[in-house]
C-alpha cells in the first residue's frame, strides 16, 4: 500500500501529459454526439436488420409450424429448397451487415494471437451457417436426409439477440460514467474578462492567470481565483457535495465550475484551467475509476484463459456427442458445440468490477467524496476502527467563546465589551475568539491603554480608566484578586473542554470568560452513525486528558488517546493495526500525513477544495465529517455490488456452459437451443451492467 | 465412435491451446525519441496492435495509443502493475508516460481485461 503511494506521488507530474490531450472536454463525436450515442444507434440499426431478416428466416426453417405455410412450402419440395437458398443469403447478408464487428474482432484477436467475446459470437454463427450450405447444397454427404436441416434462424437470430445486448450494454455503461461527464459539464466555456478597462465576453482557452473576471448572480464561476472585489455566496456542491452556499468576501479562493448565488464579485485568476480544482478532480475520479482492485487479479486469470478454454471444451462436446450421442450425431454434436460457443459470456465476468467500480466512484465523486483507487475502496469496506484526528476534524479547529458567567456587579455584555477592548491588541488566538464575539453581537471594542501581555498568564491593560487583568488562575492569584470560591466555576468548565479566563476589574473579580474549540455541528451525529455500522470510533490528540476526555464525552467516543505528538500519532495508528484491525485515520491531511499514510485507508477532510493532498486513500472535499459516513457507505455498497456482479457472471457461465454441453440430457433430455443461448448470453451481461447501475440509486446522506 | 471426428477433433484442441496459449516471441521494439523516452505507437482496434512492445530497463517509456474504432469496449486503457488508466476517445491521440521499469513484463489491458497487451523490459 505505501510503496503505491509513493508510485502515485512519483507519476503526478505525468497527468500533464494527459491533460494536454484534452480530458476536460466531453468525448464528442462529429455531429457533436457522443462516440457512445454514436456506436449506440448504429448496434441499434444492426439489430433492426437481423430482426426484420429473421422473421422470414423462422418462417422457412420451419414451414411445417405454421398452418398455409405447410402447404406452400412442403418439406423436401423445390419451393422450400429454393427459399432456403434465399434466406442462406439473407442470412449471410445480416451477418456481414450486423455481425460484421464480430469477424473484424476475430481476426484482430487472432492476429495477436488472443481470442475474445468476438471469437466465440463469429466461430458459433459461422459453423451454423456453414453447415446450412452444406446441407443445402450436398444433402447426400449426410448419413441421413433428415440431418441435412438447415440453422440459418441460428445465423440471424443469435446475431440479432448479440447485437441487441451490445446496444443495451453501450447505452447502460454511458450511464454508468455519467457521474464523470456531469462534472465535465460544470465547466463553463466563457467568461466575462476585463481587458482595457471593458468587460468582453472571452472563451476559457484564452484566459489566462492574472486576469480579472466578473461574475453575477446565476452565473458560473469559471476557473479558480481569489476575490478582489465584492462578495457572494456560492453554491459549491457539486464539488463538495455540500448543500448550503458559502460565503465569499474579497481574499476568498473561488472555484470553476462553482454557481454564484447572491452577489456580484471581480476575481483574479490564479490557476490555469488544468491546474483547476474541477479539473484535479476529474483526473482523480477518472484514474481512480480505471484502477483495479485487487479481487480482479483472479477474474483477470480466469479471462485471460476463458475464451479458448470455451472453444476446446465446444470442440470436446462436439467430438463426445458424435461419439457417444444419439443420431443423428451430426445435428446434435453441431448444435452442442454452437450453443456452448453462444451461451458463454466472458464479457459478464470482465464487466462486472469495471462496471461497479466506475459508477461507485462517480457516485461518491457527486457527494463530494474523491476515492483515490479500487484498492481504497476495497479496503475501505473491511475496516473495524476509525482514528479521528480532534482538532479540525471533530471540532472546528479554531476556538470560539461559549460562556460569560458575571461574578459582580458587571453584565455579560460589559464583561464581553471589556475583555474584547483589553484582547484587541493580542495576537493570541483566544482573543480573537472574544474580540469576533464583540462585534458578531454589535459592541465596538474601545481603546485601551498600557497593554501588556504577560506569557503564562494573560494580559493586562487599562479601559475606560478601569484597570483590567484578563488571564488564568496564576495571574488572579499573582495579583492578588480574591475569587471566593468562584473558582468551582472554572473547574467545571474545564471539565467540559473549555478555557476559561478571569476578569478582573480595579482588583476585583469581574467573571469568567470561557473559550472552546467547539465540536462541529454533525460530529456527534456522524459518529453515532458509525457505531451503528458496527465501526469502532477512537480520537486522537494532542491535547491534555482532560479536554479531550470532554470533547469525546460530547461527541460519545469512549475511546480517547490523548497527549500525542503529532510524530507519534502514526505509531498509535500502527499499535491498533497490530491489533489484527483495519484503521481509518481521519484528518486534516496537513498535519497528519503519517498518520495517514501509516493507516490501511487514510481519510483527508479538506479544507475547501484542496484536493492536492497525497497522503490520503480518500479525500472529503468538504470540511463536514459526514463524509466519513458517506466514504464507508459507498464503498460497502460499491464491494457489495461488484461481488454480486462476479458471483452472477461466474454462476451463469459455471451453469450455462455444461447445460450447453448437454449435461442434463441423459437424465433429462434438455438440451438447449442456440437460440436460448444467444438470448441468455445477451442478457447476462446486460444485467450485470444493469446491476452496476442500481448503485446509482444509492442514498448517502443521513439524518 | 468416429476415429477421424475424434482424431481431427483432438489436434485442433491442440493447435487451439498452442496458438493461444503456448510461448509468444517477438514483439515491436520501442525507438528511443530526443527528450529519452522509449517511443511505441499502438493501434486500438479491437485489441492493441502491436501488442507485445519491448523496451529497456531503466528508460521511461511513452505510449501513443490512437482508437480507430468506435465499440465501447476498448474505450479504457489500464496498466495495472502502475495504477494507471487513461480513456482513449475514438480518433484521438492519447499520451500515456511510464516510469522507467525493471526487466520483466507488464500486462496492459482494456477496462474489462478482454484485450491484452505485455510490456516486455529487457536489460
Amino acid at each position: 500500500m505505501e510503496a503505491e503511494k509513493t508510485q502515485h506521488m512519483h507519476e503526478h507530474h505525468d497527468h500533464e501529459h494527459e491533460m494536454m490531450t484534452g480530458h476536460i472536454k466531453p468525448e464528442q463525436g462529429q455531429q457533436g454526439e457522443s462516440t457512445e450515442e454514436l456506436e449506440y444507434r448504429s448496434l441499434m440499426k444492426k439489430w433492426w436488420l437481423a430482426a426484420t431478416v429473421s422473421v422470414p428466416v423462422i418462417l422457412v426453417s420451419y414451414p411445417n409450424l405454421f398452418p398455409g405455410l405447410r402447404e406452400l412450402l412442403p418439406m423436401g419440395s423445390q419451393q422450400l429448397w429454393w427459399a432456403r437458398l434465399i434466406m442462406g443469403i439473407l442470412a449471410l447478408f445480416v451477418v456481414i451487415r450486423s455481425g460484421g464487428q464480430f469477424f473484424i474482432g476475430t481476426w484482430e484477436g487472432l492476429k495477436q494471437r488472443s481470442a475474445n467475446m468476438n471469437t466465440l459470437i463469429a466461430t458459433g454463427v459461422s459453423a451454423a451457417w456453414l453447415y446450412s450450405l452444406i446441407a443445402l447444397f450436398w444433402p447426400s454427404i449426410f448419413p441421413s436426409p433428415e440431418m441435412a436441416d438447415v440453422y440459418y434462424d441460428v445465423t440471424t437470430v443469435v446475431t440479432a439477440l448479440v447485437v441487441l445486448g451490445s446496444a443495451l450494454e453501450v447505452k447502460a455503461k454511458g450511464r454508468s460514467s455519467e457521474a464523470i461527464n456531469k462534472l465535465v459539464a460544470l465547466q463553463p466555456q466563457t467568461a466575462n474578462v476585463v481587458r482595457d478597462g471593458k468587460e468582453v465576453k472571452v472563451p476559457l482557452e484564452e484566459i489566462n492567470i492574472g486576469d480579472q473576471i466578473i461574475v453575477r448572480p446565476g452565473e458560473k464561476v469559471a476557473i479558480d481565483g481569489t476575490v478582489v472585489s465584492g462578495s457572494s455566496a456560492i453554491d459549491e456542491s457539486m464539488l463538495t457535495g455540500e448543500s448550503i452556499p458559502v460565503e465569499k468576501n474579497e481574499g476568498d479562493e473561488v472555484f470553476g465550475g462553482t454557481l454564484n448565488k447572491t452577489g456580484s464579485f471581480t476575481f483574479k485568476v490564479t490557476k490555469e484551467q488544468k491546474d483547476s480544482a474541477l479539473a484535479n478532480i476529474v483526473e482523480m475520479v477518472k484514474q481512480a475509476q480505471g484502477s483495479r482492485i485487487p479481487v480482479q487479479k483472479v477474474v483477470d486469470q480466469i479471462s485471460s484463459i476463458f475464451t479458448p478454454g470455451v472453444i476446446i471444451a465446444a470442440i470436446l462436446g462436439y467430438i463426445v456427442w458424435y461419439d457417444f450421442g444419439p443420431q443423428p450425431g451430426w445435428v446434435y454434436a453441431l448444435i452442442v458445440a454452437v450453443t456452448t460457443l453462444i451461451i458463454a459470456c466472458p464479457c459478464a465476468l470482465g464487466m462486472a468490477t469495471p462496471m461497479s467500480l466506475t459508477t461507485g466512484i462517480g457516485k461518491g465523486a457527486e457527494n463530494g467524496i474523491l476515492i483515490r483507487s479500487g484498492e481504497a475502496l476495497q479496503i475501505a469496506q473491511k475496516l473495524r476502527t476509525i482514528v479521528m484526528d480532534k482538532t479540525g476534524t471533530i471540532t472546528e479547529g479554531k476556538p470560539s467563546l461559549t460562556d460569560i458567567v458575571p461574578l459582580g456587579k458587571f453584565t455579560e455584555e460589559e464583561l464581553l465589551l471589556i475583555s474584547a477592548s483589553v484582547e484587541q491588541g493580542s495576537e493570541h488566538p483566544l482573543a480573537s475568539a472574544i474580540v469576533e464575539k464583540a462585534k458578531e453581537k454589535g459592541l465596538t471594542p474601545v481603546k485601551s491603554e498600557g497593554f501588556n501581555a504577560i506569557p503564562g498568564h494573560g494580559v493586562e491593560g487599562t479601559v475606560d480608566g478601569k484597570m483590567i487583568y484578563f488571564g488564568n488562575l496564576k495571574l488572579m492569584k499573582e495579583k492578588g484578586i480574591p475569587l471566593d470560591g468562584f473558582n468551582s466555576y472554572a473547574a467545571s468548565m474545564a471539565d467540559q473542554g473549555k478555557t476559561p479566563m478571569f476578569l478582573a476589574i480595579n482588583g476585583e473579580a469581574g467573571g469568567i470568560v470561557a473559550v472552546a474549540d467547539i465540536v462541529k455541528k454533525d460530529s456527534l451525529s456522524v459518529i453515532h452513525e458509525l457505531k451503528s455500522m458496527g465501526l469502532e470510533v477512537v480520537m486522537i490528540t494532542g491535547d491534555n486528558e482532560r479536554t479531550a476526555r470532554a470533547i469525546a464525552k460530547q461527541v460519545g467516543i469512549d475511546q480517547v488517546l490523548a497527549e500525542v505528538l503529532p510524530q507519534h500519532k502514526a505509531e498509535n495508528v500502527r499499535r491498533l493495526q497490530e491489533e489484527g484491525k483495519k484503521v481509518a485515520m481521519v484528518g486534516d491531511g496537513i498535519n497528519d500525513a503519517p498518520a495517514l499514510t501509516q493507516a490501511d485507508v487514510g481519510i483527508a477532510i479538506g479544507t475547501g477544495t484542496d484536493v492536492a493532498i497525497e497522503a490520503s486513500d480518500i479525500t472529503l472535499i468538504s470540511g463536514s465529517l459526514e463524509g466519513v459516513v458517506r466514504a464507508i457507505r459507498v464503498s460497502r455498497a460499491t464491494m457489495k455490488n461488484i461481488y454480486e456482479g462476479l458471483f452472477g457472471a461466474f454462476i451463469y457461465n459455471a451453469i450455462g456452459i455444461p447445460i450447453a454441453l448437454g449435461v442434463l440430457y441423459p437424465f433429462t433430455g434438455i438440451l438447449l437451443s442456440p437460440l436460448v443461448a444467444a438470448a441468455a448470453m445477451a442478457f447476462s451481461s446486460l444485467t450485470v451492467v444493469l446491476n452496476a447501475n442500481r448503485l446509482k440509486q444509492l442514498k448517502l446522506k443521513f439524518n | 465412435m468416429n476415429w477421424f471426428v475424434t482424431v481431427v477433433g483432438l489436434l485442433l484442441i491442440g493447435v487451439i491451446a498452442w496458438y493461444f496459449w503456448g510461448p509468444k516471441k517477438g514483439g515491436s521494439l520501442a525507438e528511443t525519441n530526443a527528450s529519452g523516452f522509449q517511443e511505441a505507437k499502438i493501434l486500438v482496434k479491437n485489441g492493441y496492435n502491436p501488442s507485445r512492445i519491448v523496451v529497456q530497463s531503466g528508460k521511461p517509456v511513452r505510449f501513443e495509443f490512437t482508437r480507430i474504432e468506435t465499440g465501447a469496449c476498448d474505450g479504457m486503457v489500464i496498466f495495472p502493475g502502475f495504477e494507471k488508466s487513461a480513456t482513449l476517445p475514438a480518433g484521438e491521440k492519447v499520451i500515456v508516460d511510464l516510469p522507467p521499469m525493471k526487466t520483466g513484463s507488464y500486462d496492459f489491458t482494456c477496462q474489462m481485461g478482454m484485450f491484452r497487451g505485455k510490456i516486455i523490459v529487457k536489460n
